[in-house]
């Protein structure tokens, strides 16, 4: 078995919905329902989904963020449900790093580049002023700014080099695990692939983990190892990168893949036909019986409705949530 | 590289930004007036031709030197007891504007310090702090500075307090808006993922941001607080002769005004002017400082 620092044991986070005077709970929206996944040492791990998903509210439980309604974050085969609270704060927290998908509002626009790298190790740490002022310039030069870059607020600065600041914060505490919440989809197309670059350069260096959430197929594509695609709350396919982008078999990843493809004249040749999903993904509130996709899939049959399909193992390292495998 | 480039472009708006300032007459004329009433306060004693309670009988009622009957001596005139106009002018504005100046940081902090409690914990400590403000809000407040000073007696500190005690309300309701916009923007919530206290939170990023409203209104309050004191010392409840404040002066000639109106006008004439140089302040203030130049 692999390296696995980080797993997630069938997380479910249910938010409840209150209305009336009396603040009575009228329902549940279904955020998160019932997700494994493992995190291995130096690896990524993708999670894909349409908005609404589920994305970004397993990230914020793994940040703790969010209090999960079930289900266990295992790190470093320790469940962090029997962590203390100063624990999570000694332990837990200096171990994870987190870069947003804004670099234009995650940063204080009101404090300088050396007081918000710096903030992770005045909060977490005991070091000196000036150990932290030459970690500061030493993690700067590790993303590619330059120690004179200090003394600038962010609004100085681009946002391919925000994002590296934000990098540089995320890296402060020398984390294992770094969340990365779509990092480079607010950049310029010219400039994602620099920080994508910058990213895997910092895996291999530091033997670093991502939790990267993603819209964009192309950059899970070029960054993942693995893959968890996601739809209402539930992971419906999870594979090794290479083998799902090849061999994708749910039919809602077939979809995503062929909806971020660019159309080529061969296509219409070989007579591949682009896959369109019409509608919008059901409410969370209420979700469909059965598998939670078939209101919108194009191979639905009768039964889809009636069976909610397990993750299945279908591969080595590939599992398809589909009641036709 | 790209960040020079910027800088060079920064140092551009850099230049034409100070022309703006001292071509802005709506800037200029109030900055004076400001000025002009800070350094009668600061340098009163050397300023002042008289003590402000030096009384001289045979001077009794003097008008102001430009009027028949006037002296150089006593430029804006003498009052019912031969004080010089133009000293008690000099030194009011020392106890007007540092009662302004006590009263605004006093109020200021406290909002200030409520506001951000209340926007950035929510919940019930937002609610209770809240309600406190509503009701605070409510009273009238010349009424119960009023009601305090004549409970405790007049004096400078009584005065400052009487003001200030509804005077926060305002702030923190502003403030308290701001926090809350604040502890939903993504670096607050980078700052608890990093594990930042809430403490750290609010002293580190929510107070920076809220500094230029907090200017503003700070700015706006100059007027506001001199105009209460007028009211207070011209209602008695304000600051107690001999000391001269520029709204117990005017208090002063109210019964002599169509013998001697000199007594009252001065005074008068010098509250508006501040109180309007402080609006004008405030509202340039506004328009510098609201358009978020910063996160651009």
């Amino acid at each position: 078995m692999a390296d696995v620092l980080l797993e997630g044991c069938d997380l479910t986070k249910h938010y409840p919905i209150k209305k009336g005077f009396l603040q009575r709970t009228v329902g549940w929206v279904r955020a998160v329902d019932g997700i494994s996944f493992t995190i291995e040492r130096g690896k990524t791990l993708s999670l894909v989904g349409e908005s609404g998903a589920g994305k970004t509210t397993t990230a914020k439980a793994v940040l703790l963020q969010e209090k999960l309604t079930s289900g266990s974050i295992l790190f470093e085969g320790r469940d962090l449900r029997k962590f203390s609270r100063s624990q999570l704060a000694r332990e837990y927290r200096p171990s994870l790093g987190s870069v947003q998908q804004n670099p234009w509002s995650s940063m204080n626009p009101r404090m300088r580049v050396r007081d918000i790298v710096a903030e992770p190790l005045v909060v977490n740490t005991k070091k000196s002023k000036g150990q932290i002022r030459s970690r500061v310039v030493e993690l700067l030069e590790q993303v590619g700014l330059r120690a004179d870059h200090v003394d600038q607020y962010p609004h100085e600065f681009s946002g391919g080099q925000r994002q590296r600041i934000a990098v540089a914060r995320a890296l402060a505490l020398n984390p294992s695990l770094v969340i990365l919440d779509e990092p480079v989809s607010a950049l310029d197309v010219s400039i994602r692939a620099q920080i994508m670059n910058l990213l895997k350069d910092l895996q291999t260096k530091s033997n670093l983990s991502y939790l990267v959430i993603a819209h964009n197929l192309a950059t899970v594509r070029y960054m993942s190892h693995t893959v968890a695609i996601m739809y209402l709350g539930q992971i419906v396919e999870y594979g090794g990168a290479e083998e799902l982008f090849k061999r994708p078999l749910h039919p809602y990843t077939k979809a995503l893949i062929s909806a971020s493809l660019l159309r080529l004249p061969e296509d219409e040749e070989k007579g591949r036909k682009q896959i369109i999903l019409s509608g919008e993904m059901p409410s969370p509130l209420n979700p469909p019986p059965g598998c939670r996709f078939h209101t919108r899939c194009t191979e639905a049959a009768s039964t889809c409705s009636q069976e909610a399909p397990p993750l299945r193992k279908v591969g080595a390292n590939h599992y398809v949530a589909c009641l036709r495998f | 590289m790209a960040t020079t480039k910027l800088m060079g472009l920064d140092k551009v708006s850099g230049v034409k930004r100070p022309k703006s300032i001292f071509l802005n007459l709506t800037f200029i004329i109030p900055a004076v007036v400001l000025l002009v009433a800070m350094i009668m306060a600061i340098f009163a004693p050397l300023l002042a031709p008289y003590p402000y309670d030096q009384i001289a009988l045979t001077d009794r009622l003097m008008p102001p030197a430009f009027m028949e009957g006037g002296s150089t001596a006593h430029i804006l005139g003498t009052d019912l007891v031969g004080r010089d106009i133009l000293s008690r002018l000099i030194y009011g504005a020392q106890i007007s504007l540092s009662v302004a100046l006590m009263v605004i940081v006093i109020t200021a902090g406290v909002g200030t310090a409520l506001g951000i409690v209340a926007g950035y914990l929510g919940g019930r400590t937002d609610g209770f702090l809240m309600r406190v403000t509503d009701i605070s809000l409510a009273f009238p407040a010349i009424l119960i500075a009023l009601l305090f000073a004549a409970t405790i007696g007049p004096g400078y500190w009584t005065v400052v307090i009487a003001i200030s005690m509804l005077g926060w309300a305002p702030y923190a309701r502003l403030i308290r808006g701001e926090a809350l916009k604040l502890r939903e923007t993504d670096f607050v919530a980078q700052a608890r993922i990093i594990g930042t206290s809430p403490v750290r939170i609010m002293v580190r990023h929510i107070f920076p941001n809220i500094i230029n409203p907090l200017i503003i209104m700070s700015t706006l309050a100059v007027g506001m607080v001199i105009l209460t004191e007028a009211v207070l010392s011209y209602l008695g409840a304000g600051i107690p002769p001999p000391a001269a404040s520029w709204g117990n002066m005017v208090n002063d000639g109210r019964s002599l005004l169509d013998v001697a109106w000199w007594i009252s006008t001065f005074p008068g004439v010098a509250i508006g002017l501040v109180v309007m140089a402080g609006n004008f302040m405030g509202d340039w203030l506004r328009d510098k400082l609201d358009p978020r130049l910063r996160q651009i």
